[in-house]
């Protein structure tokens, strides 16, 4: 008798209903803290929040009823709490992202009952390797044409179509996700058996190398000429993870490590851009303040606000996260680090680590090898960009630009998100789902059904 | 393909784990490091929006922190803004002057005897407030210093100073021009700089507290330092006999020494010299006391030394070590390399007056608490030194109040009640860099009263005025100001 998971979507609708807690109570509490009183659309904001969770609560319930039950809540909570602090910007900007960032949360909602309804299975993205891949190369293109592409703070990654922007990295990693799995799918055996064994680490074959060079110098590409630091390091170690997870050999992380700091010096020694990231990283305080070049206002601004943040934070509406230039988007982890304290700051991260955690689980319990594929490189894809940006505006790590995945102000980052969370319900949901009973009936019609089928 | 997916986990709880403790670093280990770096905007703001405590003169508030509706919540007001600012100074975003900024811990709440208010505003989730902090002063003979200093005309460059002998309470401190804090505190910032900018601009300097920054030659007030070291040092009384004539020649050189006014005849008393402020009695007086002994008792009166910190940037009196003779002859009646501030000549006055005991000169009296309005700290009064032996004193108390009486301080005198005084006029040495001419002298007045047992003692310095240079007297202008002082202290209601 196998296991069998349950499909525990009373837990998901308990743990929904916290969400919905944290998001319009983190909205009214900005309102309170900020201007004495609930703001006057809540509940009509908290309906919608409300109308949204429970549309894809119910698409789950239909299209993936054995899908993890934890992950469609945790986005939920990160993705009012990120409109909530949008909100509160908006409230000491005079800007109206929020209701902007709502629009795009209900596209994202749709697309995620689309892709739901649409792939039931998600072994037929394999169909779509090179078509994907393609896609994603194109779409990393665009922002270079001339026209429609847009240099926005020294980097080439947005495109502009009339009044409509978009980022089209955020759709591409999802696109590069489907394609990696796809090819690592059909060439694993290739490039895990065939190899020398140098000091003890298996090396692949000069002409498995091919691959992982193509996307060494796509990324560098991407770098070079879009200036996007965050998303070349996200491709490659997206990449990386795929492969080595595709092929169980650690030679590939030699490799990719080799690669990454031979990378690393190239574009230090030739990209002015890169290096500046750097210099700013390793001195920030020089250039901060009157009489410096005030480039490092943005990560001076959050440490401040993090520190005044403290413990507990100020309190939602009480902060001064409008003093960080871009609070709404790559930076609002900032600006809830300062309004929620590091209480705050580690319940994001906390979130954010359960997330992949969630992805992985799908990974290890899927029966098949594209959706163990697909779910560690989402997975992996969701940390490393959680690790880029929140260590980057935290100062851990050098700054570039990227999005928080769910909290920031964007468009494209959310939509796409909130595809990849489809995915890995759809993924999680075959594999938690019970195998069908293939024994056979043993009845009289067997021998007839058997002729037909030798014919 | 589980193994390396294991792995991949392990290696993001890695990544996950590197942000957990960067933001409890930030957050928790390095935070009040980063909270206090200079150009935290956050802090400053809270800093400012904080509910400041109240400077009180008497039980009246002479500057206090009024709720606004813009955003920093609060705004220091300040009453009576002309008179008191070179006391209070101002607060403003990032700056703060004069006691502002003495007083800054306690009034802003920060200062550790306010430990236990910090605490409970904490427990309370209120926004802790500031402590008040009550002055010496005392407003009737603040305003009289101001309503004289004032009457001598619009352009008066001046300063009035008046202690109580016997503990250091300063009681009036005045100086002219002066300037709005109102203006210099608004939260228009731009008009506020642009008030600053103009005040800083003028000639006038208005933003200087002329009763401790400024330091000139104190002329013949400085003779009462001269006479108590004559008597301390050799053993001279009021009725000693000294030489004095119409000129002195002073040692090794040809300069010649004369006096303002006659009356002084060849070998008169010390009381007469006194009186009829005889210069040519008091240089070769200081010459017989020694560069050395005039320097001694200068500096036990607080000559070239800081003693006062309650309000910054104290300017030091200086008698400078080991004048030649000619130069201790010119110390004698206040001339030469001698200045001091007004605050400085009333100290000198006041020790006098405290039987040669000089207490240190200090303006708060208490600290209170902000919401018990329990007093946490007050003023006390401390020796400073003992300048003299208190026979001295007497016998230099005895010439002032003959001065008074019947001298050149006549107009300092109070009916039915024994005032000392003492006059000085004293050569400025420079001459104007725009016309050329001497620039007019300094009119000073130093007194206590009621001799017997003072009540106070005041010095009044005038250091420009708009009147010929004929006019300008040290007894005519300055008497009539230490006068209402005196009286405003001796009949605080009448």
């Amino acid at each position: 008798m196998q296991f069998v998971h349950r499909r525990r979507r009373g837990a998901e609708l308990f743990l929904l209903v916290l969400a919905l807690i944290v998001g319009v109570g983190a909205y009214a509490a900005v309102g309170l803290g900020n201007k004495g009183k609930v703001p006057p659309d809540i509940v009509s904001y908290g309906g919608w929040l409300a109308a949204l969770i429970v549309v894809a609560h119910i698409t789950v319930r239909l299209l993936a009823p054995y899908a993890d039950p934890v992950l469609l809540p945790i986005v939920a909570a990160l993705n009012g709490l990120g409109l909530a602090e949008i909100h509160r910007l908006d409230l000491a900007l005079d800007h109206h992202f929020a209701a902007q960032q709502l629009v795009w949360m209900t596209i994202g909602v749709a697309l995620f009952v689309a892709t739901l309804g649409i792939l039931r299975d998600h072994r037929t993205l394999q169909r779509f390797t090179y078509t994907s891949g393609l896609a994603a190369i194109v779409l990393l293109l665009m922002p270079m044409l001339p026209g429609i592409g847009k240099t926005v703070n020294g980097a080439r990654i947005w495109i502009h179509l009339g009044s409509l922007s978009f980022q089209p990295g955020e759709v591409a990693k999802v696109l590069l996700v489907v394609t990696f799995a796809g090819y690592l799918v059909l060439h694993r055996d290739a490039l895990a058996l065939a190899g020398r064994r140098v000091a003890m680490i298996d090396l692949p074959r000069g002409r498995d190398l091919g691959p992982i060079l193509v996307m060494w110098v796509v990324s560098l590409g991407i770098l070079v000429f879009q200036h996007d630091l965050g998303s070349s390091l996200l491709f490659f170690g997206l990449f990386l993870i795929m492969l080595y997870v595709a092929t169980e050999r650690a030679g590939w992380l030699v490799v990719g490590a080799s690669l990454f700091v031979v990378g690393s010096y190239l574009v230090y020694e030739f990209i002015p851009h890169v290096r500046d990231r750097f210099v700013l990283w390793s001195d920030v305080w020089a250039h901060y303040g009157d009489h410096t070049d005030d480039k490092g206002r943005q990560t001076v601004e959050t440490m401040f606000g993090m520190a005044w943040g403290g413990l507990v934070g100020r309190g939602l509406g009480q902060g001064a996260p409008w003093r960080i230039p871009f609070a709404e988007s790559d930076f609002i982890f900032g600006a809830i680090g300062e309004e929620l304290g590091l209480t705050g700051s580690l319940a994001v991260i906390l979130l954010y680590g359960l997330i992949v955690e969630r992805a992985f689980r799908a990974a290890l319990i899927s029966r098949d090898d594209i959706g163990k594929l697909m779910a560690t490189g989402l997975g992996g894809a969701i940390a490393l960009q959680v690790f880029v940006v929140v260590g980057g505006v935290t100062h851990l790590i050098p700054l570039t630009g990227l999005t928080t995945p769910f909290l920031s102000y964007g468009g494209s980052s959310l939509v796409a998100n909130w595809v990849i969370v489809a995915i890995l319900l759809r993924i999680s949901d075959s594999a938690r789902r019970p195998l069908p009973d293939l024994s056979l009936p043993d009845d009289a019609d067997m021998d007839e059904t058997q002729v037909v089928k030798l014919t | 393909m589980n193994k390396p997916i294991r792995t991949v986990a392990i290696f993001c709880l890695l990544l996950f784990l590197a942000l957990a403790l960067n933001a409890t670093y930030l957050q928790y280990y390095h935070a009040s490091a980063l909270n206090d770096r200079v150009g935290n905007a956050r802090v400053a703001t809270a800093t400012f929006s904080r509910e400041r405590g109240a400077i009180m003169v008497g039980r009246t508030a002479i500057a206090e922190s009024v709720k606004t509706k813009d955003r920093y919540d609060y705004q220091r007001v300040y009453h009576k803004p002309y008179m008191y600012a070179p006391i209070t100074g101002w607060y403003t975003y990032g700056n703060e002057t004069g006691l502002e900024r003495t007083e800054n811990g306690f009034l802003s709440g920060s200062d550790d005897s306010l430990f236990v208010n910090q605490l409970v505003d904490l427990v309370n989730g209120n926004a802790s407030k500031g402590g008040n902090v009550k002055l010496t002063i005392d407003p009737a003979a603040q305003q009289a210093a101001y309503t004289g200093l004032r009457a001598l005309g619009s352009d008066v460059q001046g300063a009035v100073v008046a202690l109580e002998p016997d503990t250091g309470k300063i009681l009036a401190m005045v100086s002219l021009p002066t300037f709005d804090p109102n203006k210099l505190a608004d939260h228009d910032f731009k008009a506020a700089n642009a008030y600053a900018t103009k005040l800083s601009k003028n000639p006038a300097e208005p933003l200087l507290n002329r009763a401790i920054q400024t330091t000139l030659a104190p002329g013949s007030t400085f003779k009462i330092l001269t006479a108590a070291a004559a008597v301390q040092h050799d053993g001279l009384t009021a009725n000693s006999m000294v030489p004095a004539g119409p000129a002195y020649t002073l040692p090794q050189s040809h300069s010649v020494v004369h006096n303002e006014v006659s009356g002084c005849a060849s070998r008169i008393t010390l009381t007469v010299a006194m009186m009829y402020s005889c210069n040519t009695a008091f240089a070769p007086l200081a010459v017989k006391v020694g560069a050395s002994g005039m320097h001694e008792t200068a500096t036990a009166f607080g000559f070239n030394r800081k003693y006062f910190d309650q309000l910054p940037n104290q300017a030091t009196s200086l008698y400078p070590a080991g004048l030649d003779p000619a130069g201790t002859a010119l110390s004698g009646f206040g001339q030469g390399s001698v200045t001091a501030s007004p605050l400085q000549m009333a100290m000198i006055t006041a020790g006098i007056a405290n039987h040669g005991v000089v207490m240190k000169p200090y303006l708060v009296d208490a600290e209170q608490s902000p919401t018990s309005l329990e007093i946490l700290r007050t003023g006390s009064s401390e020796r400073l030194s003992q300048a003299t032996s208190s026979s001295t004193a007497s016998e230099v108390t005895k010439m002032m109040v003959a001065t008074v009486q019947s001298g050149t301080a006549t107009p300092a005198a109070i009916p039915g009640i024994q005032v000392a005084g003492k006059t000085g006029t004293a050569q400025s040495g420079l001459t104007d860099k725009k016309t050329g001419a001497e620039v007019p002298p300094y009119a000073w007045f130093v007194g206590f009263a009621p001799a017997p047992s003072p009540k106070v003692a005041v010095a009044v310095m005038i250091q420009h005025v708009d009147t010929p240079t004929s006019e300008i007297a040290g007894g005519k202008l300055g008497g009539p100001i230490a006068k209402a002082v005196m009286e405003a202290v001796l009949n605080p209601h009448g």
